[in-house]
């Protein structure tokens, strides 16, 4: 039997007080200690906690930070003493696109590697925009996925990076068609450069090192880094160079090894490619194309080139087009490339990778039912590393969680458990579509249901037309 | 396919007599509103009064105050702790008892709770658990003096912008006494009882294991108290709910924790759980904390180890399969009626549709927003489609293909207060299930705890008898009923406003609805 693909996880504590959701403000005077509060009513013992964590402190940052919000201490206060309310530290943690709940959802998957569990059902909007505007799809009774406690064993999330033939040919019998170079990845994730502002020297052979671990690739920056690590060598197979529009080539004994590269759109790609090809025929060429005004006819220009394998659509971090006033979504602008290149016959041939907005592990899916092939993480990965989404890095302080000062093991562990639950994720949400392969999920909008369109044939025939906002 | 059922009566000399009526004495539980005080010292009110140093003890507060907010016990020189959870708010300001205008020495202030933000979420407001909490306390609906906006909540999407268009006035004027809030379970005329039920709603499946055994108990006797169902769950059948069996569905979900004949043969309706809303096709996860030694017991499984209910249930591929299993419990259990409960994936029309052919009674749809237990969050909201579309979808479906009113349409997955009943019944619906609500009555804060450690601690969702213990078994009963009671004159008095005698009406008017987001120039009947 196979291998099967696995990610070694292990449980990584945070180096800081974790900003909760709740915090107790108020503790009035005329407090009977009795205790009722630490001994009895704290079924989660965070007041004996809390005292602890006060008497061992170095310096002084958070209060009941792992308060569960059961307000049984308050209910149950002899004297009516205590008041809860939202910390206001947590409310502004993150940048209205990664919420303060994604921000401390990604801290715990890093931390435990367990996927996010709950009770009490849904908590949140309706509906919203961007990705909560869909909703995937599931099997009720007859699926593919049905042997094993949920099949979960026997689907696959690994996809093929390149340029793939339109059609076979055989004579007698034996293959005629020249196969172009492939890039298999074992789970649909690449993790991509972090914005410049977010560009932390010391993590980059950290990301190297977690791509080798979870035998996916890692984007680097040729022309900044060159080969990041001390074992680069030995990596090459888990990176891919990104060479900007002006950047050099790296050499001919790099090019030679690398199995993937990255090149910034341009006029001259093509004879950049051809550049490439030169040296190393077997290696796979993506081409950047930033999601702005034109982006999306862009990449489908480059779609119909013959020479282009992949196409890698970049939005902004928050999952915008760039330089428009009314700036489109990541997922309506992949759908409309996706949808494009099937009209035109020729979606199968090139490869989409899809960046920008991918916060969460639900996220990644449904970028794929649009027609992504694979997508990229970056941001999320800085959160695991307890990043705030507080900007100050950005705009030139220190950084308050000191990322430029973790060390390998902590960072390395962190990102890994991430990729790791990320992973889970998408097999649980593909287990209940019952798709046993991410390639086949790539596109497949059968599988999911779209706000407009559901709101369209269910209310729309009730009450008319839809009031836009 | 009801041919198999057409030759039962060939068979009755091999199907067990004993299933043909309930063989255990059933207790009976009285209808009456009594009322059920909250069990926290300090129960969260939405506004605060502060008395500052100003208060002369006077008294004036008290004595003005009708609700009891002011309590100043006979020979004590200082007040209690006040009972702000009955204050009417600033609507008082409105009336001749206004407390903060009335003191004279200017010593009271009113100001909004700030906790409230940190309660509830956008499907269950904080006005909405304390309106809850309120009808399960009194057995009234909250008057509109109590300053609840708990009609809606704030997802602003599905029942949230959905409206009833009341006429002016009723064009029948009717007594309370003259509307008729039952429904009929059974409508497919082959032989099995016409369970009715007296008010259009049951309660769901919450397994022994998810939640305590006295809040199952709780749930069964405010069943019988107002002759509808509640439902075991997956987790087996407590020894303890047989002098209930007449209002207990019992469950065949995918683990079969718990299934045998003999609590099958028990009831009057079995349920099928294909999956359910809050986490579709992922089957069920109770996790090793929860599995204690009564719960191994129960479902005979091993202390302390997580148990997986698989998704789906592994004999069947078909709807041709799905038809053997409801016969075999047609055949062990001669009175049973059969539901069969599914989630909402965008064929639920079809599926609905196959239920119906392979014999089921109940079509039971859990939308995806539901859901009382632990779920992966990444099934929540991501997978399959609210209920209110599944209720319009499957409606109209059942409807084209002629047997609407052949099979009962039952709904759930965040259904939280009557109005989302009546609004679920008016898209479609013949009646709802409810869990959520049960258990806010019973005191739950939707912490979203139910999962870890020791379990909830609000000692509902728990297996651990200290935890538990808070619930007192009188007390939850009671608060059940009142909360049934409260929903079912909030039920009539929308009929009543319709000029409507039946419940049954209401079903699939949808052009009494209007949606906020939409023109509403549709004519629709």
């Amino acid at each position: 039997m196979p291998k099967k693909y696995h990610i070694d996880t292990k449980k990584i504590p945070p180096r800081l007080p974790k900003t909760g959701k709740f915090g107790i403000v108020d503790w009035r005077e005329d407090c009977a200690r009795c205790h009722n509060c630490v001994k009895k009513a704290c079924v989660y013992d965070r007041y004996r906690q809390e005292m602890q964590y006060i008497k061992d402190l170095e310096e002084f940052s958070a209060m009941f930070f792992e308060c569960m919000g059961c307000f049984s201490c308050v209910q149950k206060c002899t004297k009516g003493l205590l008041a809860l309310t939202v910390n206001p530290e947590y409310e502004r943690m993150g940048n209205g696109y990664y919420t303060p709940d994604i921000i401390l959802t990604t801290w715990n998957q890093a931390e435990t590697a367990g996927i996010p569990v709950s009770g009490a059902g849904y908590r949140g909007k309706f509906t919203g925009a961007g990705f909560d505007s869909m909703w995937t799809d599931m099997s009720e009774i007859v699926r593919p996925t049905r042997d094993g406690i949920h099949g979960r064993e026997y689907i696959s999330t690994s996809v093929d990076i390149g340029r793939k033939p339109r059609l076979l040919s055989f004579e007698n019998g034996r293959l005629t068609t020249a196969l172009p170079p492939l890039v298999d990845l074992p789970v649909p994730i690449i993790i991509d450069m972090f914005p410049e502002e977010y560009r932390f020297p010391n993590l980059m052979p950290m990301l190297l090192a977690v791509a080798v671990r979870t035998g996916t690739m890692v984007i680097v920056d040729w022309e900044r880094h060159g080969l990041p690590g001390t074992d680069e060598e030995k990596h090459l197979s888990n990176i891919i160079f990104h060479i900007g529009k002006e950047a050099p080539l790296p050499p001919p004994e790099t090019l030679k090894k690398v199995r993937l590269i990255e090149i910034a759109d341009s006029e001259e790609v093509e004879q950049r490619i051809e550049e490439i090809k030169a040296v190393n025929p077997g290696l796979v060429v993506a081409v950047r194309v930033e999601l702005d005004a034109r982006g999306e006819n862009r990449s489908i220009e480059l779609a119909h080139n013959p020479v282009i394998e992949v196409i890698h659509i970049v939005s902004d971090i928050n999952g915008n087009q760039t330089g428009v006033e009314k700036p489109r979504f990541i997922k309506d602008m992949t759908r409309y490339i996706h949808t494009s290149l099937v009209k035109d016959g020729i979606r199968d041939e090139v490869t989409i990778v899809a960046s920008g907005g991918i916060a969460l592990a639900e996220h990644m899916a449904k970028e794929i039912i649009c027609g992504a092939d694979a997508v990229t993480i970056d941001m999320p990965l800085l959160i695991g590393l307890e990043c705030r989404f507080c900007d100050s890095c950005r705009d030139g302080f220190d950084c308050p969680a000191k990322i430029e000062s973790i060390d390998a093991k902590y960072g390395v562990g962190r990102m890994t458990n991430l990729i790791a639950v990320w992973h889970d994720q998408l097999i649980e949400v593909m287990g209940a579509m019952g798709m046993r392969e991410a390639r086949r999920l790539r596109g497949e909008t059968g599988r999911a249901l779209f706000f407009e369109s559901i709101e369209e044939e269910t209310f729309g025939r009730l009450f008319g037309k839809r009031i836009s906002a | 396919m009801e041919g198999s059922l057409a030759r039962e009566s060939a068979l009755k000399e091999v199907l067990p007599e004993n299933t043909t009526k309930t063989l255990v004495p059933q207790v009976e539980v009285e209808r009456v509103t009594r009322p059920a005080p909250p069990r926290y010292r300090n129960e969260i009110a939405k506004y605060i009064i502060r008395r500052s140093n100003d208060c002369t003890l006077c008294g004036k507060c008290a004595e003005v105050c009708p609700h009891g907010v002011h309590v100043l016990k006979p020979g004590y020189k200082l007040f209690s702790a006040p009972h702000l959870n009955v204050c009417a708010g600033p609507s008082c300001q409105r009336t001749d008892h206004y407390c903060i205008d009335l003191c004279p020495n200017k010593a009271l202030q009113m100001v909004e709770n700030p906790m409230l933000k940190a309660m509830g979420d956008y499907r269950w407001t904080p006005e909405m658990l304390m309106a809850t909490w309120r009808m399960a306390e009194t057995g009234e609906p909250p008057s509109p003096e109590y300053g609840c906006d708990y009609e809606t909540g704030a997802s602003e999407g599905g029942f949230d912008r959905l409206r009833f268009k009341f006429p002016e006035k009723p064009p029948v004027e009717l007594r309370d006494d003259e509307i008729d809030t039952s429904i009929v379970l059974n409508r497919r005329d082959d032989g099995r009882p016409q369970v009715k039920i007296d008010v259009p709603w049951y309660g769901g499946g919450m397994s022994f294991g998810s939640v305590s055994n006295v809040v199952q108990l709780s749930k069964a006797r405010a069943a019988v108290a107002f002759n509808t169902f509640t439902c075991t769950g997956e987790g087996g059948y407590m020894e303890r709910m047989k002098p209930y069996d007449d209002h207990i569905i019992t469950q065949i979900a995918t683990g079969l924790f718990g299934v045998c004949e003999e609590t099958i043969q028990r009831v009057r309706i079995v349920e099928f759980k294909y999956a359910q809303g809050a986490k579709p096709g992922l089957g069920g996860h109770l996790l090793a904390d929860k599995v204690t030694p009564a719960v191994a017991k129960m479902r005979e499984t091993v202390l302390g180890i997580s148990l997986f209910s698989p998704f789906p249930f592994h004999s069947v591929y078909s709807i041709e399969d799905h038809q053997k299993h409801i016969d075999w419990i047609k055949h062990i259990n001669r009175r049973a009626l059969i539901s069969t409960k599914v989630s909402t994936p965008n064929d639920v029309d079809m599926v609905a549709v196959g239920s119906y052919s392979a014999g089921t009674h109940i079509v039971h749809l859990d939308g995806g927003y539901g859901g009382t237990g632990a779920a992966p969050d990444i099934a929540k909201k991501n997978i399959a489609m609210p209920i209110e579309y599944g209720i319009v979808k499957v409606h109209r479906f059942l409807t084209d293909e002629g047997i609407r009113d052949k099979v009962t349409l039952i709904v759930s997955g965040g259904l939280r207060t009557p109005h989302d009943i009546a609004k679920a019944i008016a898209l479609g619906a013949d009646g709802v299930v409810v869990g959520t609500s049960e258990l806010v009555a019973l005191g739950c804060i939707r912490c979203s705890r139910c999962e870890s450690g020791r379990g909830c601690p609000r000692g509902i969702a728990t297996t651990d008898p200290e935890l538990a213990g808070d619930v007192d078994l009188e007390w939850g009963t009671q608060r059940i009923i009142n909360l049934y009671s409260a929903w079912r004159k909030e039920l009539v008095d929308i009929l009543k406003r319709f000029g409507m005698r039946s419940v049954s009406e209401l079903r699939g008017r949808t052009d009494l609805l209007m949606h906020l987001d939409y023109t509403n120039d549709v004519e629709t009947k």
